[in-house]
């Protein structure tokens, strides 16, 4: 059955992070009221009951500034419009500030039972230059009061390539993090994107350069691997049986339906999104959406996505691309960037750092 | 009009010196054009000619002028090119007048060129009238440049006319001493007839316009006439002038006359400059001394940076050729650029010239290889070939000695930078000739310079090293036999045929050094080490390494937002386009141009 995943973009903070792109407005509490009830008009526009719905994922902004209750009305708001399944995944992205003991307690209540906490670094310093509020000591709380809470698949947040990281200091962030009662670690290099506030050159030469950026990569897939959190994705690392069902879908060409400004849809044979405006996501009957793409899921997209996924692209899938593809495989696999078993092609750790190139050589 | 009422003649000067100005001021005050009409710089006609302020091609323009002793006279105007690359069209152009106007900037003085083409004027007996032009400048000395001009000339000069062309001030002057200076014609209107070409143009109606220059008998329309190089006939459809803006025709010229012939002449090839056009039935006897064939001096290979406009390029190289018979090209195959021409050219004015016409008119994107010059290279079999193309130079283990053009180059500069220039010159393998105070201030330099080191940059540096201030002209000495090598450049192992270049033994060193380092900055790092190497035969002397790309991905996916990553794709498969595929190496276009400007 093809089942539905929904993302609620939730697009408040209390301070804004100089690296962060997303869409985010300053928390007001009148407002984020407002917000949630858009959010529930909306869940309640696109109404299907024939749709089994097996992951929501609140992401940010800050999604754990809305309070139990809310994040409450809007599961019941799923439930009632769609056939929100019994086992679903039901992700929070939070702030390691905002999970008090008390509000951990609420949110499983709520029906919240995977939580993404954004940790970043287990070492004060490069908290502090990257502008977070949270200090190592209050993210190790939260994940273990979490945990005593009875949140048993937990997620953490790891930056790689933060200016003033070095190996060592990542190992230590590493070796803090899995110390931790956590099941899933996402771990991204910092990428400075344009117009935000790290895009300055203060910042961008202070970041450690490619070559530097590109072992602190690998080493995190060694001393993550090597504590049983296996990668999954570029960026994505697990114990077995806990990879994100919900991002999965992203990256398995799956269906999902993006609520709330700035948030995107890959349903019903579209990719939409909304725009980034929260007034008219408030004030708008139903969502505005902008089609971005009229025939998503094409060869390109699928076999790209399908490539950042550590199982890779299964040619069975393609077999329109399969001569084409393994003509181009040799020196990819003999430079250690791919790997091929002679169905499925998947990049190797050192092509997943060069995966923009090598996705294209594949592709093209 | 009876000959004693014609003055035929032409304007000396040095880029910037005022040459265009003065016509536009003389097409002026002689009623030509009205004032209305005036374009600036009415007689250069292209583009580039107007922005880089010099004269490609000769143009010609009659004149009707009332003197001051009450008699009417006709004025035809010849322009001239001023570069050194069309030396043999300014000597065609000189031969059709009996005068040549010097406009020599009252602040600069005499410079190289000018030298050069006063020099060619005095050969060929015209009368040589000076003028000083910008003396409405604050730094204008003309009584400095007067003396610097009888000095180096030997022609009378204190009592030159002294002129702004910019402000309109003493153009009369100049007027009168065109009538009272220069020569009237001679010929003999009823002699067979004989008549210089020099210059033509393709009209796409008319086919190709001669100008002419009648010496003897006259032409008119219905006349077979013969051009007496190739021998082809035509049957004369206009005959007569030009005036500021258009063909008039009037239906003959005669003996004394400049003007233009139109005979559905098909190909820009048949109507060379320098030949002479006789009537078919009643021929001349000989033809007009002075005519040769020219022929290209440098060579380059130009192919469009995207493949597809290889038929595009191949117009727009025919099209060109319509108007300018010394371009030659012919199709040539390169493994790293693929399909395009080995184009030859006068010299590296004219490759800059087409280069930009070819790109700025024809709306191409270009790579062009290193321009060559042509060796001449005696096999041990006695076999003599001449290598205009470095891929198609010979296993050095066949040949017995090699030779490269020299040219003798002629520098004037203020003597401030006498140093730099010597430097310049000796790092370019100059053999220093000797040197002349023009003043106290000026000086002439010469030398003897291999050809092959002034076709990259030689202009550039020099003028750079000067301050702008040094002029230069060379003409062609032959050939002299040079310790050459060619010079190969590898990526990832492989030969880069259209990197591969001829140079002398002793400079191959450094300059493989520079080659590696440019094409490490101009590569971009890739999926795979590229190693870069510069070979002389199988041995390797230079070698750089652009190191394998560590990082370009990706990292965040999430809110299932992928437009920027499909975004990314769209980018790299547009890249992709710009970059020539060379086994496993992409190169970017820029890569082959860096390579090209080694000094900068």
């Amino acid at each position: 059955m093809n089942t539905l995943g929904i993302y609620v973009h939730v697009p408040f903070c209390g301070k804004k992070c100089g690296y962060c792109d997303f869409y985010s407005v300053c928390y007001t509490r009148s407002q984020a009221e407002l917000y949630v009830q858009a959010v529930i008009r909306n869940i309640r526009h696109y109404s299907d009951r024939s749709r089994t719905v097996d992951t929501v994922y609140f992401g940010g902004g800050t999604p754990s500034l809305l309070t139990a209750e809310q994040l409450s009305e809007i599961l019941s708001a799923a439930s009632e419009s769609f056939d929100l399944s019994a086992d679903a995944e039901v992700t929070l992205e939070a702030n390691p500030n905002t999970l008090t003991s008390e509000k951990l307690a609420q949110l499983r209540e709520s029906g919240i039972n995977r939580l993404s906490v954004g940790v970043q670094s287990m070492c004060d310093d490069e908290l502090k230059a990257l502008g977070r509020t949270h200090n190592a000591e209050r993210a190790a709380k939260a994940v273990i009061d979490a945990a005593e809470t009875g949140f048993g698949n937990i997620s953490c947040d790891l930056m790689l390539g933060i200016p003033g990281q070095t190996a060592d200091t990542l190992k230590v962030s590493i070796e803090r993090l899995t110390e931790l009662p956590l099941q899933h670690i996402s771990a991204y290099i910092l990428k400075i994107e344009d117009g935000t506030p790290f895009d300055c050159g203060e910042v961008r030469s202070s970041l450690p350069d490619e070559d530097t950026s590109a072992e602190l990569y690998l080493l995190a897939v060694r001393e993550l691997t090597s504590h049983g959190l296996a990668q999954y994705e570029v960026s994505n690392f697990a114990l077995p049986g806990f990879e994100s069902r919900h991002n999965c879908r992203y990256w398995k060409c799956s269906d999902y339906l993006g609520i709330g400004p700035a948030a995107h849809s890959c349903y019903e044979g579209k990719r939409f999104a909304v725009p980034r405006d929260i007034s008219a996501f408030i004030t708008s009957p139903s969502q505005p959406v902008e089609i971005t793409d009229e025939h998503p899921c094409g060869f390109e997209e699928y076999a790209m996505l399908r490539l950042r996924l550590a199982e890779g692209l299964a040619l069975s899938d393609v077999p329109g691309h399969r001569a084409d593809i393994e003509k181009k495989l040799s020196p990819l696999v003999k430079a250690g960037y791919v790997k091929y078993d002679g169905e499925r092609v998947s990049l190797t750790p050192e092509g997943f750092l060069v995966s923009n190139p090598v996705i294209e050589t594949l592709i093209f | 009009m009876a000959n004693d009422k014609i003055r035929n003649f032409c304007i000396i000067a040095h880029i910037d010196h005022g040459k265009s100005t003065l016509a536009d001021r003389i097409l002026e005050k002689t009623e030509t054009v009205a004032i209305r009409d005036m374009e600036e710089q009415l007689l250069d006609n292209m583009d580039i000619e107007r922005e880089r302020g010099i004269t490609i091609k000769a143009r010609a323009v009659r004149l009707k002028y009332t003197a001051k002793d009450g008699e009417d006279y006709i004025f035809n105007l010849i322009d001239t090119p001023g570069h050194v690359d069309f030396n043999y069209e300014v000597s065609r152009s000189l031969a059709a007048c009996e005068g040549a106007i010097l406009v020599v900037d009252a602040s600069q003085g005499i410079e190289a060129q000018t030298l050069a083409n006063t020099y060619l004027a005095i050969e060929h007996d015209l009368e040589v009238v000076p003028v000083v032009n910008k003396i409405d400048l604050p730094s204008a000395d003309p009584e400095r440049v007067c003396a610097e001009v009888e000095n180096v000339i030997g022609i009378p000069a204190m009592d030159a006319p002294r002129i702004s062309a910019k402000m309109g001030v003493n153009i009369e002057e100049v007027l009168e001493r065109i009538v009272t200076d220069v020569p009237a014609p001679k010929g003999d209107p009823e002699k067979p007839l004989k008549a210089l070409i020099f210059d033509s143009y393709y009209d796409p109606y008319k086919g190709v316009i001669i100008y002419v220059r009648i010496k003897e008998g006259r032409v008119k329309v219905g006349d077979n006439i013969r051009l007496m190089a190739t021998g082809a006939v035509f049957t004369v459809v206009e005959a007569g002038f030009m005036d500021a803006t258009s063909l008039v025709n009037n239906g003959s010229l005669e003996a004394g006359e400049v003007g233009y012939i139109a005979a559905s002449i098909k190909s820009i090839g048949d109507t060379r400059v320098g030949d002479t056009v006789t009537n078919d039935e009643f021929p001349c006897d000989e033809p007009l001394p002075g005519y040769r064939k020219v022929n290209p001096m440098v060579f380059s290979g130009i192919y469009p940076a995207d493949g597809a406009k290889y038929g595009d390029l191949r117009d727009a190289l025919e099209k060109l050729q319509l108007n300018d018979a010394s371009l030659s090209f012919e199709p040539e195959t390169s493994i790293a650029l693929g399909f395009g021409f080995r184009c030859g050219f006068l010299g590296l004015l004219h490759m800059e010239i087409i280069q930009e016409r070819l790109e700025r008119e024809y709306n191409l994107d270009l790579i062009t290889t290193a321009p060559s010059v042509i060796y001449k290279v005696t096999m041990t079999s006695g076999e003599v070939q001449y290598i205009d193309n470095p891929t198609n130079y010979p296993d050095p283990a066949l040949i017995q000695t090699a030779e490269e053009p020299m040219v003798k180059a002629s520098i004037l500069s203020p003597s401030d930078y006498v140093g730099n220039i010597m430097e310049l010159c000796q790092d370019r393998r100059g053999v220093f000739k000797d040197m002349k105070y023009l003043d106290d201030t000026r000086v002439e330099l010469h030398y003897e310079l291999p050809l092959n080191e002034i076709v990259y940059d030689f202009f550039d540096v020099l003028k750079s090293r000067t301050k702008g201030y040094a002029s230069f002209d060379y003409e062609m000495l032959g050939y002299t036999p040079s310790k050459l090598v060619k010079l190969d450049i590898l990526l990832n192992g492989d030969v880069v045929d259209a990197l591969s270049f001829i140079i002398h033994a002793d400079k191959a060193y450094p300059r493989a050094r520079k080659i590696a380092e440019k094409l490490k900055d101009n590569i971009p790092r890739q999926l795979f080490e590229v190693p870069i190497q510069a070979a002389i035969g199988g041995k390797i002397i230079a070698r750089e390494t652009v190191k394998a790309m560590r990082k370009d991905v990706l990292a965040k996916c999430y809110g299932g937002d992928i437009t920027r990553k499909k975004k990314l794709l769209e980018k790299q498969k547009e890249g992709k386009k710009r970059m020539r595929q060379l086994g496993t190496v992409e190169v970017p276009q820029e890569a082959f141009m860096s390579v090209l400007k080694l000094d900068s």
